[in-house]
């Protein structure tokens, strides 16, 4: 463990603490610029995250233990998950062959007892944007992992660090492949960070929404620790795209971690002009989407047999 | 001296009934003694296991046995090691469920039978495990297959437990026969009934028939689609310790099976291999879509043995390919992947049929969609039932994550560094688990939810109590053993190097814990338990002050327990997309006039395999023999002259 | 020894013959008893060393085959108080003749077997096939239960007799096996012949076709 190494790991755990909301301000105020309009700060997450946490809680009647354990779980889940990924290009700091699937399982987990947290409150609200939740994120794992393994097919290496790190090699060799997967990992970032097409942040219908309505019945510290969680989700998710598209290497250090810093800020960008141009979909026309979208990266797959 | 403690534990698992049989039918001295000679069989057996993961195997013991061919003989290597403890430890803990779930005394007219036949079922599986001829291997099955069935059809008052019971009957028998007729081949190419080394190469196309016969026999035993039309009736309607042995350890015969079988082909060809890979990925993916579908919480859980029983196949697959193309880290890890998930899905399907069990006999009811809220009422239950959810979905930190693991890495290396297609089967099965995952994360969501999240949805959930302590302390050893696999796993592997050892033959052999990163695991597991105890502090903290309030409601005047989401409504989209397998059926009311009156609808999801397709076919061909009913007069002397002419065609007859 | 066997084997036929020719189930009864009893004294005939198996052997058949099991049959009978045979499927002359017949193609069948040479020329073999297809006439012909199971206890008797030339060859469990397989067939048809009368209030097994459909 040298000092690069201990740098490197604090640098790591800063950006995963405390860049996730701004990310959050960018994708805002790009929507803002949009639509004409001034937005929020960029720093305004910061500031509601804050004031949450000191405030106080109301809880339903119906909930148990469940309820309050929801947030726990899938703001940690998230955060050992984003100790998985090599950001700035370099090793992550808990790297081991096939850590790809701990990474999953582990968003895979924090979504489960999110679902349970909503089941808890015995509303048919939450119930309903659990459900679609469940059956959205079912169909989306299979796209992770075709992507995944189109990586590893092309990287030889079966650790995140080694999939997403060796950027140059695999384009050389699997140049048409990696597109497809990229086009599938942004759609899985989409669905599972509920972002338009798949589920508008914005709206206050609750029979429409996905994962706003699951949180409807938190409050305080808890609605908090869920807003930080899924801002670092999007971290978690866009880094994966960043990571193939911008080739950060670890080579140095002053170098790597910048550009990780702007690539991340410049998809955050991308995220809010899609979110400007398109309309939602239609709730039956998200599995098709979906479905495309296991497709393609399964055409990525076929593609490499040569 | 392992095989006799084993053989100690086969023996007073047999006699366990026995003794309740003379004892009076009111007491309680009957049972706790089965379950005493249980257990202490249970100790011999488990002790003898645990010994062989240290040591060399020993040469068996064999007895003569007048049926020419037969011996009996037994043998205990580690492969066999693994599948004694779970035999025995399973048959234990579910006996002391017993003890609470079906006491003599509510049950005098059936309890005694049960534990006659249960311990007879224990002693006929730990034969099979044990046994080193075929013919001594085909008693034991029958034992077994004959003990379930008794102990399946106790209520035999009920028609649709006898329905149950007899599907079950037929299917065990056809799987019996196919397991003859393999046993009968084997003979013929090594020529005894041993359990030798089947030479694939020299005779390519018996030792292929000889692997078809092994999937059919041992894996309708096991429970593979499309062979698992016996299991979701048979497990839904037998007494929920019944039910949590034949999950959690009988389906385990079949999968022993074919584990020995696969040891027994030398070299055997790529194909089967990738057959037995794309079997587990098929009933793993439409075993946890029809039970996505399912509203009998039983049912649900036989459908999730399918899936389980599915990915252990996938790991089987993988150690078989290993085998064929010599890459010993894919036999490790596969082999490893599915050794350890039998083990893993013995313990967290026991400990959710426990948990159900518990339900059950609190409620008085098995539909889903008539609980609820029972997280409140019966807080151990739902906190065990939960550990147990999150362990089948493979979620980490706890046992399923690991063995998933190695099923994952198992074909991760199979990507790499391989020439020609077949790799492609490989690069497809890693998102088929990983979608499998998904959909099982779904499903418990559902049954967990409904069942004991929320409120109440009728009358039944309003009156559930919290279990007895025989059946809370079963269900908390096994979520400690869920959790210290998840995070210990390095702990098991010499168990699992040894069996892959012992599985592979002379082939050069890398241990597990170069092959998978098990202490990192633990690490990872160890953080993500250190990050979620923080979180939980923490929020502790924070939350001295709680105010409380009802569900937001969205301003409706009289919410009621009826308007929550029911598992059906969750799993609805989920049904609707995979209809086109699922083949769902409704039955919807017709709206007459302008003031229609109550009315009611339900919806269900038959056993595609069993519901649509065996039964109409069968009856298909009823009706088509119908024309030969003439031989069926009714008549005993037209029957009797029958056998005579028989018998005198026979004698003439000179080949 | 053999001078015995011979024509003991013949009054074996004999009593074949009478229990075709019987309508009095009486009658027949105390013939398969008597056929038992011969069979039990043949069985220390046969072998040329006694010992103590042959005895417990002999004396098992004597027991079961002569005492046991026409007792229990006779007492069934009393129970259900019937006393005549109604007219069997192809009346008493064609089952003697059929016996006769049966008799006949039981030597010649014996004949072209490939037999061991102690067992050439001996009454054994054909002995033993001509009790065992009179069992087989009894068996198909008889209306009356009880007298099926007569007809049971002939074929039984015509099994021993066979398994009376294979002593030397297999270990004693074959006849224990032909005494248990006898006794437990007979405590089965005694339960049937129980249900059959409680539910059909006569013995006649011909009104079970009515249970066909």
């Amino acid at each position: 463990m040298n000092a690069t190494r201990i740098l490197d790991l604090l640098v790591h755990l800063g950006v995963v603490l405390f860049l996730p909301p701004l990310l959050l301000g960018v994708i805002n105020k790009t929507k803002a610029f949009f639509g004409g309009r001034r937005g929020p700060p960029l720093v305004q997450l910061y500031r509601d995250i804050w004031r949450l946490l000191r405030k106080d809680t109301v809880v339903s009647t119906t909930t148990t233990w469940v309820f309050r354990a929801g947030p726990v779980v899938s703001l940690a889940t998230v955060l050992v998950a984003a100790l998985l990924l090599p950001l700035g290009g370099a090793e992550s700091p808990l790297a081991f062959t096939g850590n790809f699937v701990l990474f999953a399982y582990l968003l895979g987990l924090g979504r489960f007892f999110t679902i349970l947290a909503a089941l808890d409150t015995g509303s048919p609200f939450e119930g309903m944007g659990a459900a679609r939740e469940a059956t959205f994120s079912a169909l989306a794992e299979p796209a992770l992992f075709l992507g995944l393994v189109v990586l590893a097919r092309a990287s030889g290496s079966l650790e995140l660090g080694g999939m997403l790190g060796g950027a140059e090699g695999t384009w050389a060799k699997a140049g048409a492949s990696l597109v497809l997967v990229i086009v599938s990992l942004v759609v899985v970032m989409l669905v599972e960070n509920s972002r338009i097409p798949f589920d508008d942040p914005n709206t206050h219908l609750e029979l429409t929404m996905i994962h706003e309505v699951m949180v409807l019945d938190h409050s305080g510290p808890m609605f908090g620790m869920i807003l930080y969680g899924a801002a670092i989700k999007l971290l978690v998710l866009g880094s994966l795209v960043v990571n193939l598209v911008v080739p950060v290497t670890g080579e140095s250090l002053l170098l790597s971690w910048p550009l990780f810093i702007v690539g991340i800020l410049a998809l955050a960008v991308v995220v809010g002009v899609v979110e400007s141009s398109m309309a939602r979909l239609r709730l039956v026309q998200v599995p098709s989407l979906l479905v495309g979208a296991c497709l393609l990266s399964g055409f990525g797959v076929v593609m490499l047999v040569r | 001296m392992n095989e006799w403690l084993v053989v100690a534990g086969i023996i007073l698992a047999a006699l366990s009934g026995v003794p309740g049989l003379v004892l009076s039918r009111r007491g309680t001295a009957g049972e706790r003694l089965a379950t005493g000679l249980l257990g202490l069989g249970a100790a011999l057996a488990s002790t003898g296991a645990i010994r062989t993961f240290g040591g060399v195997p020993g040469p068996g013991l064999s007895a003569p046995w007048p049926v020419p061919g037969a011996l009996f003989a037994v043998r205990l290597d580690p492969i066999a090691a693994i599948f004694v403890l779970q035999v025995f430890v399973g048959s234990f803990l579910a006996s002391l469920y017993g003890l609470a779930y079906w006491p003599q005394a509510e049950h005098p007219f059936n309890g005694r039978k049960l534990r006659l036949f249960f311990g007879l079922l224990a002693a006929g599986m730990g034969t099979v495990t044990i046994a080193a001829n075929a013919m001594f291997f085909l008693l034991g099955w029958e034992v077994m297959a004959i003990a379930a069935f008794l102990s399946l059809t106790t209520v035999d008052e009920r028609r649709e437990v006898r329905e149950v019971g007899y599907v079950y009957l037929v299917a065990t028998h056809v799987g019996t026969l196919s397991l003859f007729a393999m046993f009968t081949l084997i003979e013929s190419i090594t020529g005894s009934f041993a359990f030798g080394g089947v030479d694939t190469v020299a005779h390519p196309v018996l030792a292929s028939a000889v692997f078809a016969l092994a999937v059919l026999g041992f894996g309708l035993k096991a429970g593979i689609m499309p062979l698992h039309v016996w299991l979701p009736g048979a497990h839904a309607r037998a007494p929920t310790h019944v039910s949590a042995v034949m999950s959690g350890v009988l389906l385990k015969m079949g999968v022993y099976g074919l584990v020995r079988v696969g040891a027994m082909l030398v070299e055997p060809p790529v194909w089967q291999g990738a057959v037995v890979l794309g079997l587990g990925a098929v009933s793993a993916v439409l075993g946890v879509a029809f039970a996505i579908g399912q509203h009998d919480l039983k049912r649900l859980l036989a459908y999730h043995s399918v899936e389980n029983v599915g990915i252990i196949f996938m790991g089987l697959g993988v150690a078989l390919i290993g085998k064929s193309v010599g890459r010993p880290e894919l036999v490790g890890l596969g082999l490893a992947g599915a050794l350890l998930h039998t083990w893993n899905h013995g313990i967290f399907k026991a400990l959710l049929f426990f948990g159900a069990g518990s339900v059950i006999h609190a409620t008085g009811t098995q539909e889903i969609d008539h609980l609820g809220g029972l997280g409140r009422r019966m807080p151990l239950t739902s906190v065990l039932f939960l550990v147990g959810a999150t362990a089948i979905c493979g979620l980490p930190p706890l046992n399923g994550f690991v063995s998933e693991l190695f099923v994952y890495l198992g074909l991760g290396r199979s990507l790499a560094g391989v020439n020609g297609t077949w790799w492609v089967l490989t690069a497809f099965a890693i998102p088929t688990l990983a979608l499998v995952g998904a959909l099982a994360s779904a499903c418990f969501a559902k049954a967990f939810g409904a069942v004991f999240l929320g409120t109440g949805r009728s009358e039944h959930a309003a009156h559930a109590h919290e279990a007895r302590w025989p059946m809370i302390v079963p269900m908390v050893v096994l979520a400690a053993l869920c959790v210290v696999i998840g995070v210990a796993p390095a702990l098991f592997a010499p168990a699992l190097d040894g069996a892959v050892v012992a599985w592979s033959g002379r082939a050069a052999h890398v241990s597990l814990a170069e092959l998978a990163p098990l202490s990192l695991v633990s690490v990872g597991a160890a953080l993500l338990l250190g990050v979620i105890g923080l979180g939980a502090l923490g929020l502790r903290r924070r939350l001295r002050r709680v105010a409380t309030t009802g569900t937001w409601d969205c301003g409706y005047a009289a919410p009621t327990a009826r308007m929550q989401y029911t598992s059906s409504s969750f799993a609805q989209n989920l049904t609707r997309l995979f209809s086109f397998v699922l083949w769902p059926r409704t039955h919807a009311p017709t709206v007459r006039g302008s003031f229609p009156a109550s009315t009611s609808f339900a919806s269900e999801v038959p056993d595609a395999v069993l519901d649509r397709l065996m039964v109409p076919a069968l009856r298909t061909v009823e009706r088509m023999m119908v024309w030969l009913r003439w031989i069926q007069a009714g008549n005993v002397h037209l029957y009797l002259t029958y056998i005579v002419a028989a018998i005198v065609l026979l004698l003439l007859w000179r080949p | 020894m053999n001078e015995f066997v011979d024509p003991l084997l013949v009054a074996v036929l004999l009593t074949n013959f009478f229990v075709l020719g019987t309508s009095r189930l009486r009658a027949a009864i105390t013939g398969t008893a008597l056929q038992g009893s011969i069979l039990g004294v043949l069985a220390l005939f046969v072998h040329h060393e006694i010992d103590f198996r042959i005895l417990l052997v002999a004396g098992g058949a004597i027991l079961l085959k002569a005492l046991v099991i026409p007792g229990m049959l006779l007492r069934a009978m009393r129970d259900a108080a019937i006393r005549r045979e109604i007219d069997p499927v192809i009346g008493f002359i064609p089952s003697l003749m059929l016996g006769a017949l049966g008799t006949g193609l039981a030597v010649v069948f014996a004949n072209t077997l490939p037999l061991a040479s102690s067992h050439v020329g001996s009454l054994l073999v054909p002995a033993a096939l001509a009790t065992v297809i009179t069992g087989f006439i009894l068996l198909t012909t008889r209306r009356k239960a009880i007298m099926q199971v007569g007809g049971y206890l002939v074929l039984e008797n015509g099994i021993f007799i066979m398994g009376l030339t294979l002593l030397k060859a297999v270990p004693f469990l074959v006849e224990l096996g032909v005494l248990l397989d006898l006794f437990v067939g007979v405590f089965v048809m005694g339960i049937i012949i129980e249900h059959i009368s409680r539910n059909f209030s006569s013995l006649d097994t011909s009104r079970l076709s009515s249970l066909k459909e």
